[in-house]
């Protein structure tokens, strides 16, 4: 019985992680580009998990479905911000940009609060309690479809920065500041799209999530610092290492919850977090710098 | 004396001295809830200066200050309630765990260089990861809360803390005025000017031979201590910790906000910052009263638009474009001035 039990938790963490990638991955695309960190990036998740819960509750509208207009809400939310409130902070020193987003992540929490109180929201879809059986394992429905629609969204993504002009101007931008702006690319408009995308991505994340767990405020600054230890321990700017290091992050905290206290999950991710400091300070899927 | 009598002028020793005895004199006509006020004040003023010892001064944005005052707060606490060791000899212990605290989190951030924004998270980690220790630790209470007994109010003891808020004000403004002395006379030594020079350009500090790792390291170190006996204060005045409180970021973001509003890297931004945003926030609580609203987060909503309006508007802080009003700024030539 103990093996199934390891087995099972391993898949949910692992299926969960996929989310947490895909939140990291927003963060990790905004920071890739813009090179400002987005200190709220957790407080845009509770935003999209709100914006779900909201939907749900007046339309019964199912968040995997409700996923492309929250994003795209999302979007224009990243969007605003970097071209009002954080483009005219690029050249300004880094703990400066900090402030500003620490600032606003702290409105965005307690307004939060203001509106929706402290209580836990949550989603109940009519597959809540469905699961699959597959040989020993048990597989909870609401896992796997977060996964599968975690997993598409980010494909979506990779395909977007791959193969579309704007995806190729975004990523020419990241790569070579001077060279954008002598080729003709408005690289503010650039940097404007790009949060926007990064909060697209958060808010797909989001309404993803609210099917798993219950949203409160205080969720803001605990996803804020999870999506920068998955994206440091993956390796900054790495997309495949935001989703890896989600995976591994999600599975960590899972195995932790079984063997230690649920309570105490988030102490291994730091465990893990200095570990990867310590030795291999560029993130598993990162490139070292010279 | 020379040093500490030095880069202050006439003028600026005058609004001192009579700033100083203004709060010397306060308690004979505040209330006691204005003393409560003043306390809270000097409180953010004193840890203000401590964090910016590391930001200000040697450029090292630290976001998790409230893992020094959690660790101070606890060590003096559970000292003087399983053993009876008073705050003050208790002090150098927490100090010590503190100073060893910040000593790790330097040596792993230094030493694999690990700085700016990567920093600041790795700060945050530590401080949560003792928030989330301490709700498991079963000798000083775990999530369920620490106490401190609460006796005799009616006299004052100050070899135990205990006592009337009129003493833990003079403590506090002890407090608030070494720390003060202590940053002058380390931002005017040799110590105070490497850290400068890292932090206008690190690069260029090790190029001249400044073992920029070393100074960094008594940075965080100077700055964890100093934060700790914070935490002492905190313990004593409160009689109550909680893990969730006293580790929370919420924690870490106040004690920073005071030295940005004031001016980061000032000596006078710290105690400016702490009087704006304290002297605001409690205006706004009374507001509130009067109206009889009564939501959570308004404060915190308030914080930070404070904050993003100095961000925006102030990048260097109140406190260099008033003393420069005030016609304190010796050397107009230094933005950030002292």
């Amino acid at each position: 019985m103990p093996a199934e039990i390891y087995l099972n938790v391993a898949v949910s963490g692992l299926l969960t992680g996929l989310v947490y990638g895909l939140m990291a991955l927003g963060l990790s695309v905004i920071f890739g580009v813009v090179r400002v960190v987005n200190f709220a990036h957790g407080e845009m998740m509770t935003i999209a998990m709100y914006l779900a819960v909201f939907l749900f509750a007046a339309f019964k509208l199912d968040p995997l479905v409700m996923l492309v207009p929250i994003s795209i809400a999302l979007f224009a939310l990243g969007y605003a911000m970097q071209a009002g409130l954080i483009n005219p902070f690029i050249n300004r020193p880094e703990h400066s940009q900090f402030m500003l987003l620490v600032a606003v992540a702290l409105i965005m929490v307690n307004a939060l609060l203001i509106v929706f109180g402290p209580d836990a929201k949550n989603v109940q879809t009519s597959y809540s309690f469905d699961s699959f059986q597959l040989g020993p394992l048990i597989v909870d429905a609401t896992k796997a479809y977060a996964a599968a629609a975690a997993i598409a969204v980010a494909l979506a993504l990779f395909a977007f920065f791959r193969f579309s002009r704007i995806g190729k101007a975004i990523r020419a931008c990241a790569d070579n500041y001077t060279g954008a702006l002598v080729v003709g690319l408005d690289v503010k408009r650039l940097y404007a799209l790009t949060f926007g995308i990064g909060a697209a991505c958060v808010g797909a994340a989001g309404s993803i999530m609210v099917i798993l767990v219950d949203v409160t405020p205080p969720l803001g600054p605990a996803y804020t610092l999870l999506a920068f230890v998955i994206v440091i321990v993956g390796g900054l700017g790495s997309m495949p290492g935001a989703l890896l290091g989600g995976v591994l992050i999600g599975l960590t905290e899972a195995l932790a919850g079984l063997f230690f206290t649920p309570s105490a999950k988030s102490m291994f991710a730091f465990g893990i977090l200095v570990l990867v400091l310590l030795f291999r300070p560029q993130g598993i899927a990162g490139k070292k710098q010279s | 004396m020379t040093r500490l009598l030095g880069g202050v002028s006439r003028r600026g020793w005058i609004l001192m001295l009579a700033v100083l005895a203004t709060f010397l004199a306060a308690p004979w006509f505040a209330n006691d809830y204005l003393l409560t006020v003043l306390i809270l004040i000097l409180y953010y003023a004193y840890t203000g200066q401590a964090w910016n010892i590391m930001m200000g001064f040697a450029g090292q944005l630290s976001l998790g200050h409230a893992l020094y005052v959690g660790l101070g707060a606890y060590a003096t606490a559970a000292l003087y309630v399983h053993f009876g060791i008073g705050p003050w000899a208790g002090l150098p212990a927490a100090i010590l765990i503190a100073m060893a605290c910040g000593a790790v989190i330097g040596f792993l951030a230094f030493r694999f260089g690990v700085a700016g924004v990567y920093f600041a998270i790795l700060t945050i980690a530590f401080a949560e990861f003792a928030r989330i220790g301490f709700d498991h630790f079963r000798w000083v209470g775990g999530s369920a809360g620490f106490f401190l007994p609460v006796a005799n109010y009616a006299e004052s003891d100050l070899l135990n803390l205990r006592g009337k808020p009129v003493m833990f004000y003079y403590v506090m403004l002890g407090l608030t005025v070494a720390a003060f002395i202590l940053c002058h006379l380390l931002l005017k030594s040799r110590i105070g000017y490497c850290w400068q020079a890292i932090r206008e350009d690190e690069e260029a500090a090790r190029a001249l031979g400044v073992n920029t790792f070393r100074y960094k390291m008594y940075a965080v170190v100077i700055s964890a201590g100093m934060t700790s006996v914070a935490g002492m204060f905190y313990a004593f005045f409160y009689n109550n910790l909680f893990p969730e409180q006293v580790f929370s970021i919420g924690r870490s973001i106040e004690i920073i906000l005071g030295p940005i509003i004031g001016g980061i890297g000032t000596l006078f931004g710290p105690i400016v910052g702490a009087f704006v945003l304290t002297g605001l926030a409690e205006s706004l609580r009374e507001v509130m009263l009067v109206l009889g609203v009564e939501v959570p987060g308004v404060k915190q909503v308030f914080y930070g638009i404070c904050l993003l309006l100095v961000v925006v508007l102030l990048p260097n802080g109140i406190w260099p474009p008033l003393s420069k009003a005030l016609g304190l700024d010796r050397n107009p030539d230094d933005k950030r001035g002292t």
